[in-house]
């Protein structure tokens, strides 16, 4: 059993930690580190860690405390290393192990379970990712803890706040749980710097547990454009765009001209004029880039919760009315079989 | 082996909260299954129908967690295709977490000897998406979550699930007893025909309590506020309402984002691109 650590306690480490001006000793660092240690569950993929899910770092940094990281895989050394550089860790429990390469949850979920027991952490967080999605619901059970899913803020260690209705309503909840298991949304925690930090590391235990699903194959949407989760940009396209032919024909040149990422409507996928992969909504990506360009889309409430962080919103359609002007900064009502490409044209130039 | 015996959990998705923001609107407000737990029950189903499965399927039995009204969705379940119901009645606006309603679950499971579980990804009120990994988690059974195709192999062990992943889609095979959580490519659910719906008037409900299931329902999470911003469309099928309704739930109306209005031609768009730096 970990001890509570209740919120007074905390915030009076955190200021004592704060009055300390130049390194703080080590003493009371883990003093701290006592109160409030969360891991920080990194993804992954081929001996290549996935900077996408440092966010955990950044969550963690929110919440104070000591930050370790967690890695599984084969041949792990190369990704531990990586790891050990991100900024803002002071430890890396790395399992060398293939079993552990796909990040199947019934023998990754008592893996983390064993390391979580052994080292007494008191947040346990990862990616809101299809990895933490699967993942991390079964370690909560196999603790007893009921998660906390998709966050998008933290107020204090037991305080964090999370979308629920599809983004139409934020929810503020407490946990009463002694580990808190969360997994974040990433477009709302940035990922931690990759380098700066040096970190030791150690390896983790191994349960070794059963797995009773193998991994067959995959297929994953080959592109050269930026990655529609973290793109700066993203373009995306819907029902307006009559078929793929179109999709590929008006939408990519424009991705392209922007160096943007491509993602569509769910109209638009289930229609089959994109892969489901980009899909942007509720059930699909949450993204949040600096620019949204959307064309042949209405707006539709499912829609509008993958993409309205977007700091710029631009629009395309012909519907004057549709509801995706009431949220777009910058509306351009016409065919966006004329304006696309005229834009197109016009930001090549 | 066995003909398969097969849940599916069904959750009735909550109604609107009224205009004035300050109470959940319960009054003429139609309520509906979650789509991804229709899903699941087309797939069972499916199951059935396309003797998919070698030895096939015994009984499908739909199960739900919430206030007496949601025997309508059971009624719809079995409409569907469901042969019976379980129904464990908690009272209105009582929240039940997804990890007490996964111990309700593995206690039925037990009791009624399932073989294959299967859940819709997440439910659109809560967007948890937990409750299927949790259930897989306390039976120690497999798990394939938002699956878009599922099949089984001749030998009516292996099960193959291909899953909606980051990307792309990654195809596992694992072993009954599992889990499978659908995800919105796995079917095309059917409407229940009046004849399916006069039919499923006569199938069984079986109420039952936590108590009997030995499952303490203690909440872990408490709401401190929704802020929501609610809007009218008839359309939807999401029909919204806030988690629970106690004292200690606040409503207010976040900033909306407001649209900047329109630009004449795409020069125009152009230049107001550049000037918010957006390009």
């Amino acid at each position: 059993m970990i001890p509570r650590a209740g919120h007074s306690v905390l915030r009076q480490a955190r200021t004592q930690l704060k009055r300390r001006t130049g390194p703080a000793p080590v003493a009371s660092l883990s003093a701290l580190a006592r109160l409030l240690s969360s891991l920080a569950v990194l993804e992954q993929k081929d001996g290549k860690l996935n900077h996408g899910s440092l966010g955990a770092v950044t969550a963690a940094q929110k919440l104070g405390g000591s930050i370790i990281g967690f890695v599984a895989g084969g041949n792990i050394k190369a990704v531990a290393e990586e790891a050990a550089k991100v900024s803002g860790i002071e430890k890396i429990i790395a399992v060398d192990n293939a079993a552990y390469d796909k990040g199947l949850p019934e023998n990754y979920a008592p893996l983390l379970v064993e390391n979580i027991k052994k080292g007494g952490f008191t947040h346990i967080i990862a990616g809101h990712t299809a990895f933490g999605k699967s993942l991390m619901p079964r370690v909560a059970a196999l603790l007893d803890v009921q998660q906390i899913s998709d966050i998008t803020a933290i107020e204090d260690e037991k305080t964090f706040i999370r979308p629920v209705y599809a983004g139409n309503a934020i929810a503020t909840v407490e946990s009463s749980d002694d580990i808190k298991i969360i997994t974040i949304r990433g477009t709302a925690f940035a990922a931690a710097e990759a380098e700066g930090g040096s970190a030791s590391i150690e390896d983790g235990v191994d349960p070794k547990a059963e797995c009773t699903t193998e991994w067959v194959s995959e297929n994953l949407a080959k592109s050269d454009r930026p990655d529609l989760a973290t793109a700066g940009k993203v373009v995306s396209g819907g029902r307006g765009l009559k078929s793929k032919e179109d999709f590929d024909r008006i939408m990519l040149p424009l991705a392209d001209a922007l160096g943007a990422a491509v993602g569509a409507s769910r109209a638009a996928v289930d229609s089959g004029y994109a892969d489901n992969s980009l899909q942007v909504g509720q059930t699909g990506k949450v993204v949040a880039p600096q620019l949204y360009l959307c064309a042949g889309i209405s707006g539709a409430i499912q829609h509008l919760a993958g993409m309205k962080d977007s700091k710029v919103i631009a629009a395309i359609n012909k519907d004057a009315d549709a509801p995706i002007f009431q949220v777009a900064d910058i509306g351009l009502v016409g065919d966006l079989f004329d304006k696309v490409p005229e834009l197109t044209e016009k930001l090549k130039q | 082996m066995s003909a398969l015996r097969i849940l599916v959990p069904v959750k009735r998705v909550k109604p609107r909260v009224n205009k004035a923001q300050t109470a959940v609107e319960t009054a003429g407000v139609k309520h509906s299954m979650n789509p991804f737990d229709e899903l699941s029950i087309e797939e069972s189903v499916r199951i059935r129908e396309k003797k998919s499965y070698p030895h096939g399927v015994s009984e499908i039995i739909a199960f739900t967690c919430g206030p007496p009204k949601s025997a309508d969705i059971l009624r719809t379940a079995m409409a569907m295709g469901a042969d019976r119901s379980i129904h464990v009645e908690t009272k209105e606006g009582d929240e039940i977490e997804p990890l007490s309603v996964a111990k309700l679950l593995r206690a039925v499971v037990q009791k009624e000897k399932v073989d294959l579980v299967v859940l819709g990804k997440q439910s659109i009120d809560d967007d948890a998406g937990q409750t299927g990994q949790m259930l897989a988690g306390l039976l120690g059974w497999a798990q394939a979550t938002q699956a878009s195709k599922v099949s089984f192999e001749g030998d009516g062990k292996g099960v193959v699930v291909e899953k909606e992943v980051d990307g792309g889609t990654e195809t596992t095979r694992s072993h009954l007893p599992m889990v499978v959580t659908a995800d919105l490519r796995l079917n095309e659910p059917r409407y229940a025909s009046l004849p399916n719906i006069m039919k499923a008037k006569k199938k069984k409900i079986e109420k039952i309590t936590a108590e009997e299931l030995g499952v303490d329902l203690g909440k872990r999470l408490k709401t401190l506020k929704v802020i929501g911003k609610w809007k009218w469309k008839r359309k939807w099928i999401l029909n919204m309402g806030l988690d629970g309704t106690s004292a200690n739930t606040i409503f207010a109306e976040p900033p909306p984002r407001q649209g900047g209005g329109k630009v004449e031609d795409v020069d125009g768009m152009i230049t107001k691109l550049k000037e918010l730096g957006a390009i």
